[in-house]
């Protein structure tokens, strides 16, 4: 029994087929399962393996050597809280301490209603000229204050499972000074 | 001297990212010249003439590596490195946020130059919005004619695909991200042979920087003996540096090369912040040693940077007031490491997990000194021992730190807690 949709299932096929190689679409195939699934369970893995003509076991390999698949379910909505240098030196500890008390759960962790979970993450984000700075869903907000932490929260909590709120565009103060907040 | 603005001229124009209004501010002009008017190895010897070392680390010149590709050996592959994930780095993404096309442009003109039919642009896991909009500006390319078959009704075609990763810093080494895009775990491979000979599917292969081709279409309009006329000498054209730190407004400023970096710090970023003083900074990112204040009238030079026992590395510059804790920076960096290290070799994989061990330990104040002396063998046995450079350079700023600021660091031993933060905390109740 198949547990990927025929939509998944297609856009596997339609990654497999456009490489040079059916190899090089391991990677977009697992982002497909994810997308669907929410984690990589080791049935969808084993589904991208038998489209790809791969074993699982090489599938999970794969996957296991990249850190932004999950291989266990989360809650609907995803948090990345960058603490490396530049978000450090910019307050990152303050809203650790504060996603902490709000969620009232530890990094790594899911709220008991199953809205959020979070983590902090030593890779920096590609967001340090708006440090501190995390990503909701994938999406980039900077500038953080606890202020701005709960209100991007309370934005997101309703919305449908993966759909954060899209961050504004990049302005332009200096070449990309990022914007005010 | 103010910003020069080359790659982000066109930053924050009102809908740059589409391509009627890329256009309409010249661009794809650039590809259009150099398929109607230059053979490939007449653009070679043009990107070569303008002097341009590569943006994303090591600085080799890019026409020279164009060049190590062998005779007559076809297909040949051009990968866009877009993983961008050195700590303190968020050049790429800004130029793709705020001109997708000058990339796309920049990546055909390459292509063109090294006759690949397809070129990849590996774009991190985390710029998930940038990877759908360069796939957007891809289709609206295509549609035009610049990506495909017979582009602009010559004989060269070439498809763009965007990859995405799905976080690993290590698969910006470029024989890792060959291996990432094939397929496998994105470990580093044994060079020789490099890229050029065997990469991608075993075939020659370019690896180039989001900012590196971001130039060539300027390179290719105003020609490679201008192009080699800004900037200095021997690093030639501009940069973008990104300024994050302790600083008034941090962000990404273009800048000469050879401009003193005081002037990007000064005027560009407005200095530090909250009247502070300047403690440290790391003028290329967290793989890069730390520098003093003393450093400050260093020209934006790679070979000057060098000379002063660092690197501009990938461009990325952090300021550090006297505030700062250099253990706690320290400890930082050294984690990111531990938690990137691919594995593949020992000393790299034990390695940063001592370092990151002790660093913990000292940070809370719980290490003795006779621990704390064992940090310079942690990284004697790791600096020029690993298979690849992230291991090395794992030790590169923790090492620098600790000689530079050795008492902030013996201050730590036994002090059960930090320090630095215990006196800031003071200050800020005095
Ligand atoms: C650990 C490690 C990480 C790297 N990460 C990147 C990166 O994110 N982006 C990049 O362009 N180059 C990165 N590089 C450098 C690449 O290996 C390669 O030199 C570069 O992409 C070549 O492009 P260029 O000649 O245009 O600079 C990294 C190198 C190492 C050793
Ligand atoms: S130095 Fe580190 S990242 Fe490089 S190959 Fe060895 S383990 Fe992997
Ligand atoms: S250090 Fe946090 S985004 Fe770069």
């Amino acid at each position: 029994m198949n547990v990927l949709t025929p939509r998944t299932r297609a856009e596997i096929e339609w990654q497999r087929d456009r490489y040079p190689q059916a190899r090089s679409a391991v990677l977009p195939s697992l982002w497909a399962v994810q997308h669907q699934l929410g984690y990589l369970s080791p049935e969808g893995m084993a589904e991208v393996a038998e489209l790809l003509r791969l074993t699982p076991s090489e599938v999970e390999a794969v996957a296991s050597f990249y850190s932004m698949y999950f291989d266990h379910p989360g809650g609907r909505h995803h948090v990345l809280v960058c603490i490396n240098v530049s978000c450090a030196l910019r307050g990152a500890e303050e809203i650790v301490s504060h996603l902490e008390r709000r969620l009232g759960c530890p990094s790594g962790g899911t709220t008991e209603d199953g809205a959020f979970t979070w983590e902090q993450t030593v890779e920096c984000l590609g967001a340090c000229g708006g440090a501190p700075a995390m990503q909701v869903d994938h999406h980039f907000q900077e500038n953080l204050t606890p202020e701005r932490v709960d209100a991007i929260l309370d934005g997101v909590r309703g919305a449908p499972a993966g759909e954060g709120p899209q961050a504004r565009p990049h302005s332009s103060r200096g070449s990309s000074a990022p914007r005010a907040s | 001297m103010a910003e020069y603005k080359l790659l982000t001229k066109d930053f924050g124009m009102d809908g740059i990212q589409s391509l009627a209004v890329y256009e309409r501010s010249g661009g794809y002009e650039g590809l259009r010249k150099a398929l109607g008017t230059m053979t490939p190895d007449e653009l070679v010897e043009e990107v070569k003439t303008s002097g341009i070392r590569g943006r994303g680390g090591a600085g080799f010149p890019t026409g020279l590596k164009w060049s190590f590709l062998p005779k007559g050996v076809h297909p040949r592959y051009l990968c866009v490195n877009a993983d961008e994930s050195e700590p303190g780095c968020f050049k790429d993404r800004a130029l793709i946020d705020e001109n997708p096309h000058q990339l796309i442009e920049g990546t055909l003109i390459a292509a063109y130059a090294i006759q690949a039919p397809i070129a990849f642009i590996y774009i991190r896991g985390e710029y998930h919005d940038q990877r759908l909009l360069l796939e957007r500006c891809v289709e609206e390319a295509r549609a035009a004619g610049y990506i495909g078959q017979g582009i602009l009704g010559s004989d060269f075609s070439c498809d763009i695909i965007i990859h995405g990763g799905a976080g690993a810093y290590i698969c910006g080494e470029e024989t890792a991200l060959i291996d990432s895009l094939e397929g496998f775990r994105g470990q580093p491979r044994l060079k020789p042979p490099f890229p050029a000979v065997k990469g991608l599917y075993g075939k020659p292969t370019v690896v180039n920087n989001v900012e590196t081709l971001s130039n060539l279409p300027h390179i290719v309009i105003r020609g490679g003996a201008w192009f080699a006329s800004v900037g200095a000498e021997k690093s030639t054209g501009t940069r973008l540096f990104c300024c994050s730190g302790h600083i008034n407004r941090p962000g990404t400023y273009e800048m000469q090369l050879g401009t003193p970096i005081r002037e990007l710090l000064e005027d560009e970023c407005r200095g530090i912040w909250k009247g502070h003083s300047l403690k440290a900074f790391q003028p290329g990112g967290g793989s890069m040693q730390v520098l003093l204040p003393e450093h400050l009238d260093l020209p934006l030079e790679m070979d000057a940077v060098q000379k002063a026992g660092s690197a501009l590395g990938a461009g990325a510059m952090v300021f550090m007031d006297e505030t700062t804790c250099m253990v706690d920076v320290s400890m930082r960096l050294v984690d990111f490491y531990q938690h990137e290290s691919c594995g593949k070799c020992a000393p790299c994989r034990e390695g940063t997990y001592f370092e990151s061990d002790l660093m913990h330990r000292l940070e809370a104040g719980v290490l003795t000194p006779a621990e704390l002396s064992t940090l310079t063998d942690i990284c004697d046995n790791m600096n020029g021992k690993c298979f690849c450079p992230l291991g090395d350079t794992a030790t590169w700023f923790v090492m620098s730190a600790y000689q530079a600021f050795r008492g902030e660091f013996e201050e730590h031993c036994g002090a059960g807690g930090c320090p630095v933060k215990q006196r800031n905390a003071q200050l800020v109740s005095a």
